[in-house]
């Protein structure tokens, strides 16, 4: 089992991750109010749900789902009192490779989770919510459907919450087996108990238009742990703790070919790629250099050892300047990696060393988006076979003069042109991989 | 739709009914919200979903059984025939493949008795099963668990940091 570092490395600071891993932690209620358990969600019942939206503004937290987007002006689309029911929908589908996380708060601290929906739920004016967990965790279930059966017991669920007047019901549903049900509108169709595609935006924004076509607030589980704590820390310190516009701690999953691969919780922007695989990570394997990472989750675009990033700065003078970054230096935030052309995502971070080949892991990527796609748009269905087919086609035979060109073109006919961001997430792999390795495609034509 | 000799209907017990009422309660807007679990109920009950699980699901919800069937067929999790007692489900993604997750799943292919190079089809067919239906081997996509690659599900369990050299003794961890 990975496990955190029995003491946290010094570029840690842990709010999510507190108890994960601890000996002797349990996920029962016990265990969890002896910690501390359910003080937020107290002190938030006593607060006003404008002000605890406004304290998630001021929090500068962004969704850890994978589109970091920020969750107050999410939130603050709800209104409050437009008569109509509004839900809460938990993402709790973690499929998108690199990216395990949301598993640990799941299986290991399950009422942190619940406690953070319970604020949020009260701040958004929402009585019924849904943790959507897939099924591959049927364990995690079980512990989540027993959290909330104690958390009712005490009060903490269900009818007039503490004496607060607020009423919330909690019910777990299980996935069956489609990275695409992590898209919340596919997300949304699957808990209606339809065949999973995902809905057009406009007009299905889940704020909108959502579950039961009714204001819907998705979220991802790690992002509404984080609210717990922007409660109970006020929201300047959590802001203070990250990067501009980046507020709190982001756990980051690394996996590959580093010595020490694992989750890591970090604040936003704390540290740089170099730092986060030579120093936390314990660096490459012995003998082996970097090659490429991936750093949000597959769906990011690649990076390549040794590229240097033209960036935009602020100088000490205040004034605005290009600088050059190189990669090691880039900061793992979301604004950073953006504007290396790629995304923190869900910061699964998959590293892989000289020793890999890149038209190798590219197939192995296209295999993961053909087999997902959920068949809804010509582009995406067709295109993520094609791809898939293409690169199997080049590792067995090699390739044929024009198999990168035709590869560029699948891809580029696929991104913007469908239903839902499976399009750009299942294209920006062969893109990158082309752009950042061209000679790798190149020395195996015939 | 694939014919089978026996109904499942036909032997339900009335704990499975109450329980399979217990899930639609957890829906208070839409009935039509428990048709995946009770897709799980029914598949973990019996081991597979025949017709007559189509039908029942259906009909218990107000929907005509093509609504429950074209869930079948899309999700992966569910299946329409017998797989084995125990299923090795080991991840194929790229995090479990740089650490030999490839020769993970042929070595629990050798180890239980299947062809290395099987493949699972999808649609509704089991995984490749042993011939005494003790064992199912296939391939899935990231468990979420890249950071302790390769990894297995086993029925409820996660398997980490699964050597080839380890492959015999957790087979027979679970015979
Ligand atoms: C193809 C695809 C797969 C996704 N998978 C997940 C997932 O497994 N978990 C998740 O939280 N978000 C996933 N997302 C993002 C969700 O659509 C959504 O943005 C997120 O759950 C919102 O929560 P957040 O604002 O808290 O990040 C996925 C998006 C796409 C396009
Ligand atoms: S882009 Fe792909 S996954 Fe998304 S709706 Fe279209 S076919 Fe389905
Ligand atoms: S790639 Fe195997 S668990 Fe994620």
């Amino acid at each position: 089992m990975v496990s955190l570092l029995p003491t946290p490395h010094p570029k840690e600071r842990r709010l999510i991750f507190a108890n994960i891993s601890k000996p002797g932690y349990a996920p029962d209620i016990e265990n969890y109010l002896a910690h501390g358990g359910y003080e937020a969600l107290k002190k938030a019942l006593g607060m006003k749900p404008a002000e605890i939206i406004d304290a998630v503004k001021a929090s500068n937290l962004r969704g850890r789902g994978g589109a970091a987007f920020p969750t107050g002006v999410k939130w603050g689309f709800i209104r409050h009192d437009d008569g109509k029911p509004h839900y809460i929908v938990v993402n709790g589908d973690e499929s998108e490779p690199g990216t395990f996380k949301d598993r640990y708060i799941l299986h290991q601290d399950p009422h942190q989770l619940i406690e953070g929906l319970a604020i949020s739920a009260f701040a958004t004016n929402v009585h019924l919510a849904y943790i959507y967990i897939r099924c591959e965790f049927p364990k995690a279930a079980k512990i989540v459907w027993e959290a909330i059966k104690e958390a009712k017991a005490r009060g903490y669920l269900g009818k007039n919450i503490l004496g607060s007047g607020f009423d919330l019901d909690i019910f777990v549903h299980q996935g069956a087996g489609a990275y695409i049900c992590g898209e919340e509108t596919s997300l949304i169709e699957s808990l209606e108990g339809k065949r999973p595609y995902p809905r057009i935006k406009p007009p299905y924004f889940p704020a909108v238009l959502g579950l039961y076509m009714k204001p819907t607030i998705v979220n991802n589980v790690e992002t509404l742990c984080h609210v717990k704590h922007i409660i109970s820390m006020g929201p300047e310190e959590f802001a203070k703790m990250g990067s501009p516009g980046d507020g709190g701690t982001r756990t980051m999953c690394v996996s590959g070919d580093v010595r020490r691969p694992g989750f890591y919780e970090i604040p936003c922007g704390g540290v740089t790629l170099g730092e986060l695989i030579h120093d936390v990570c314990g660096g490459m394997k012995p003998g082996r250099q970097l090659k490429a990472v991936i750093p949000g989750g597959s769906s990011a675009k690649v990076l390549r050892a040794g590229e240097v990033f033209k960036m935009k700065t602020k100088g000490p003078d205040g004034q605005m300047a290009e600088k050059d970054v190189p990669l090691l230096d880039l900061v793992m935030d979301a604004s950073s990696l953006m504007a290396a052309g790629s995304m923190i995502g869900s910061a699964g971070v998959m590293v892989m060393d000289d020793s890999r080949d890149m038209v190798w892991a590219l197939n192995n990527l296209n295999q993961f988006y053909a087999h997902e796609s959920c068949g809804q748009c010509t582009p995406c269905r067709e295109g993520s076979l094609w791809m898939s087919k293409v690169t199997t086609r080049i590792l067995d035979e090699g390739a044929r003069p024009d198999d990168a060109k035709n590869l560029k073109g699948i891809a580029d006919n696929i991104a913007g042109r469908t239903v839902c961001a499976f399009g750009e997430a299942c294209s920006w792999p062969t893109q990158s991989f082309l752009a950042k390795f061209p000679d790798e495609f190149e020395k195996r034509v015939k | 739709m694939i014919a089978t000799t026996t109904r499942q209907a036909d032997s339900l017990t009335p704990g499975f009914i109450s329980e399979a009422d217990e899930l639609v309660s957890h829906y208070p807007v839409s009935k039509r919200s428990a048709s995946l679990p009770l897709l799980h109920l029914w598949q973990n009950h019996f081991g597979f979903i025949d017709d007559s699980g189509v039908e029942w699901i259906a009909a218990r919800l107000d929907l005509t059984p093509v609504n429950i069937l074209e869930l079948v067929t899309f999700y992966p999790w569910f299946r329409r025939e017998q797989a084995g007692k125990t299923i090795i489900r080991v991840c194929r993604t790229l995090a479990c493949a740089l650490a030999g997750g490839y020769e993970v799943k042929e070595k629990f292919c050798q180890a239980v008795g299947l062809d290395p190079h099987c493949e699972h089809h999808g649609y509704g067919h089991a995984p490749p099963t042993t011939a005494d239906g003790n064992f199912s081997v296939e391939f899935v996509e990231c468990l979420a668990s890249c950071g302790s690659a390769p990894v297995a599900l086993i029925n409820d369990d996660l398997v980490e940091n699964i050597s080839p050299g380890d492959v015999q003794s957790i087979v027979d961890s679970y015979k």
